[in-house]
């Protein structure tokens, strides 16, 4: 009846990943309660959960990800404090155990909390800066997110039903074949990823036709801001390197579920193959995180320095490059897995190609700030020590490209220390920049100041603190993963890491107080011109927060830079421009597909995992008849009347009036 | 009707009057499948060029399909979908390409298997 499913999957001889459950299940259940008794459960239902827009879908994206962030880092934590108490003796953390947190640190931190970061910003902005009521399908968005939300759902599931994978973030064959893992570790990492995949490709196709086939007037290619240039490129590497990793894993299930031989060790398997495959994915991937990031860095850095971007154009050929080049190094991670020199050797050289178009922009950020007048807030903040950090993390980053030094560095701390440095120096101060820039626009009020940068100082610090030892450690020969240690030399500095990881914990506590500080001054933090920070691009045209419809007239757009344009012919006629007449707008309805779809597919997974074979098949008959009912439905549309779309647009404009009147006695 | 007229239609897209252009293409798909079968079997060309003639016969499937179900063509309203399809190529010849050639080469500093079996003695 419940398949492989028992008690005995409930790991009750382990008091950490209980007590740990039931403290996370009683905040939920906590919140829960709140919601109902206050009868919030419908604006939930209404404004969230069935919401198309992409605005919302954007934030709860975003949501997701600091919410996997907090959990992702408390396996950081405990894998530091392990390491730093492991000298001579065996910590704290039980090795089965350990082999689960690093596995689940890096599968949360790259699948559900860098890559919803980044889709969460390109899902709100993008649209705002094409100057566009919706993405291209966004029903389709909707059902992205929640199957996403149905991954991250059932790798937290495995804290307390069964076990996770210990066979690291990406699970290399043979360990994880039936014969060295036979619990359900891999099948939880497998089938959170094959679900989260669909969405992930699916908001990457989304993205894609949004970008190339939905544009205001006027928004050619070369007029779009670099955001949605770089969202672009990763959406189309998203769209080109996902299917290879379903794939990959659908191999790896097939071994599993059906007896195959894709990866195993006999019958005409090849373990090879899977590294081969699984980095084809990988290192596209790598980029697709760290595209969108260097978009967040572009605008952040035009617009706190009040110039347009330098070197826009070679910007977008960089970007390009990028893109095409990402699919040309994958063989770099496995460089040690015994090529011959030729294939080493090219692939090497293609590596060290690469970090030329981002070196490119680097230069093309630092003379956008030249000569600039550079205000120094927490978005700029994160972007100044991103472009330190980064260079760093490139740098080294080369080092690994030589295959000589990859074979003593391979598999090192140096290798740790070294994708951390990008990850966390360029994707995640990227996301930070991105949260801290446009949260006035997503919310209507700044975060506050002084506690940001106050975070800022906390990641940054942390952040050498905690990774530059982990370069020392891998020179001295340190391998990744261990769970405990006997080498005198090594244990001062693995206290050294485990403080820094302190300090990133006091950043993060900052973060936190912040936006409970900032909820609780709303007020006195409201932004009620739309534009805080003085930006150039149209997403700063509307008012904060949007509109469900964005803009009540979709703009002209008659060069790069469009919404600085508008306030520069708007300072030199003393006026806005003319009024538009209004008309009603059709906006796409909400629907709870894809919430249900994911419901469906939760059970689906989970059952899956278990062996559950009847509860397989009703999930997928509802999770399929959920998609047909949504087919057949006849209205798709719903229409806002002229008069409120004019009410909502001349407050805005009022708005921009006072803006403009405050402005013209300092000129 | 052209998508500029129609916001409904995808680049490429005939609208309702492209009912005779999936008949050919049905017709041209259905007969390059027969030849292929036909030539598979015959005797009638020299034995070893049959491969080649199958490998031509599937290229050219790949055209019609193009041409005819997914409405490829060299317009100018179909600058995206000729793009997607030129980057999709590429990767599939960079992903393939490269994992034949990784492959091939994977064993090259590795110790020949007798001489491991020689070691262990």
């Amino acid at each position: 009846m419940l398949g492989k499913l028992s008690w005995s999957a409930i790991p009750f001889d382990q008091p950490i990943p209980l007590v740990a459950a039931a403290l996370v299940g009683s905040v939920i259940v906590c919140v829960l309660i709140w919601v109902i008794v206050k009868g919030h459960l419908p604006y939930l239902w209404n404004e969230w959960i069935t919401s198309v827009d992409h605005k919302r879908i954007g934030e709860m994206y975003t949501i997701l990800a600091l919410i996997m962030l907090l959990r992702g880092f408390t396996d950081a934590i405990m894998m530091r404090s392990q390491q730093a108490l492991a000298f001579q003796s065996p910590g704290y953390l039980p090795p089965e155990h350990y082999n689960q947190i690093f596995s689940a640190h890096g599968t949360l931190m790259i699948f559900f909390v860098a890559m919803p970061f980044m889709i969460g910003l390109m899902n709100f902005v993008v649209p705002l800066q094409l100057g566009i009521r919706d993405v291209a399908f966004p029903t389709l968005n909707s059902v992205g997110f929640w199957l996403t939300a149905t991954g991250a759902l059932l790798v937290n599931i495995s804290l307390v039903v069964g076990e996770f994978a210990r066979t690291g973030w990406l699970p290399y064959p043979p360990l994880s074949e039936l014969t060295y893992s036979p619990g359900v570790g891999p099948d939880y990492y497998l089938w959170a990823l094959e679900i989260s995949g669909v969405g992930t490709l699916v908001s990457g196709v989304n993205l894609v036709t949004t970008i190339l086939k939905v544009h205001a007037p006027g928004m050619t290619y070369t007029r779009m801001p670099m955001f949605c240039w770089t969202a672009l490129a990763s959406n189309l590497l998203i769209v080109a390197a996902f299917p290879i990793l379903t794939a990959t894993l659908a191999m790896l299930l097939l071994d599993r579920y059906l007896g195959f031989h894709f990866f195993t060790n006999e019958a005409g398997g090849n373990v090879m193959m899977f590294m081969n495959l699984i980095w084809a994915w990988g290192h596209p991937e790598v980029y697709i995180l760290i595209l969108p990031a260097f978009g967040v860095f572009s605008e952040v850095v035009a617009t706190f320095s009040g110039k347009p971007l330098f070197g826009y154009r070679s910007m977008v050929m960089a970007t390009m490059a990028i893109c095409l080049l990402s699919f040309t190094v994958w063989l770099h991670h496995f460089f040690t897995m015994g090529a011959g020199a030729d294939v080493n050797a090219i692939f090497g050289i293609m590596s060290m190609i690469i970090a030329v178009p981002t070196g490119v922009k680097i230069f093309n950020w630092l003379f956008t700030m030249y000569g600039g007048r550079v205000v120094f807030a927490p978005p700029m903040l994160w972007a100044l020590g991103f472009m330190v950090t980064f260079a760093i993390g490139g740098m080294t980053g080369v080092l690994l490209a030589v295959p000589p030094a990859d074979f003593v560095l391979h598999n090192s701390l140096f290798l740790v220390a070294h994708f951390h440095n990008v990850i966390i120096g360029g994707v995640l101060f990227g996301g930070f920049a991105g949260y801290s820039y446009w949260f006035p626009k997503a919310f209507g009020f700044r975060l506050h100041e002084g506690l940001g940068v106050a975070a800022f100082w906390c990641w940054l610090v942390g952040f050498y603190l905690a990774f530059g030892p982990l370069y020392v450690l891998g020179l001295e020969g340190m391998t990744r993963r261990m769970q405990h240690y006997d080498v005198p030399e090594w244990h001062p500095w693995l206290l050294a890491a485990a403080a820094g990881a302190l300090v990133i914990l006091a950043g993060i506590v900052l973060q936190v107080v912040q936006l409970v500080v900032s909820i609780r001054d709303r007020v006195e933090l409201r932004d009620t011109t739309g534009d805080p920070w003085n930006g150039r691009s149209l997403e700063w045209a509307t008012p904060s927060p949007p509109p469900a419809f964005n803009f009540p007239v979709l703009p002209h757009v008659e060069g790069g830079d469009a919404y600085w344009a508008i306030k520069q012919r708007a300072i030199a006629h003393a006026a806005l421009s003319e009024e538009p007449a209004y008309a009603a707008i059709e906006m796409p309805r909400n629907s709870p597909t894809g919430f249900i779809c994911a419901f469906f597919a939760t059970f689906m997974g989970f059952a899956l995992i278990w062996h559950i074979w009847w509860m397989v098949a009703v999930a997928a008959v509802g999770a399929f008849a959920t998609f047909v009912v949504f087919a057949w439905r006849d209205v798709p549309d719903y229409i806002i009347p002229a008069s409120k779309i004019a009410r909502i647009a001349r407050a805005n404009r009022r708005s921009r009036e006072l803006a403009l009147a405050n402005l013209r006695p300092v000129r | 009707m052209s998508p500029a007229e129609d916001p409904d239609l995808a680049p490429g897209d005939e609208g309702t009057e492209g009912i005779a252009g999936y008949v050919v293409g049905l017709g041209l798909a259905i007969l390059l499948t027969g030849v292929s079968f036909f030539v598979a079997q015959t005797t009638l060309v020299w034995q070893p060029s049959i491969p080649v003639a199958l490998a031509v016969l599937a290229i050219a499937q790949m055209g019609v399909h193009l041409v005819f179900f997914l409405h490829i063509t060299t317009g100018p309203d179909n600058v995206n979908n000729v793009m997607a399809l030129a980057f999709g190529v590429l990767i599939v010849i960079l992903l393939i390409g490269g994992s034949l050639w990784i492959m091939a080469h994977l064993n090259q500093n590795m110790m020949p298997m007798d001489r491991i079996m020689q070691m262990q003695r």
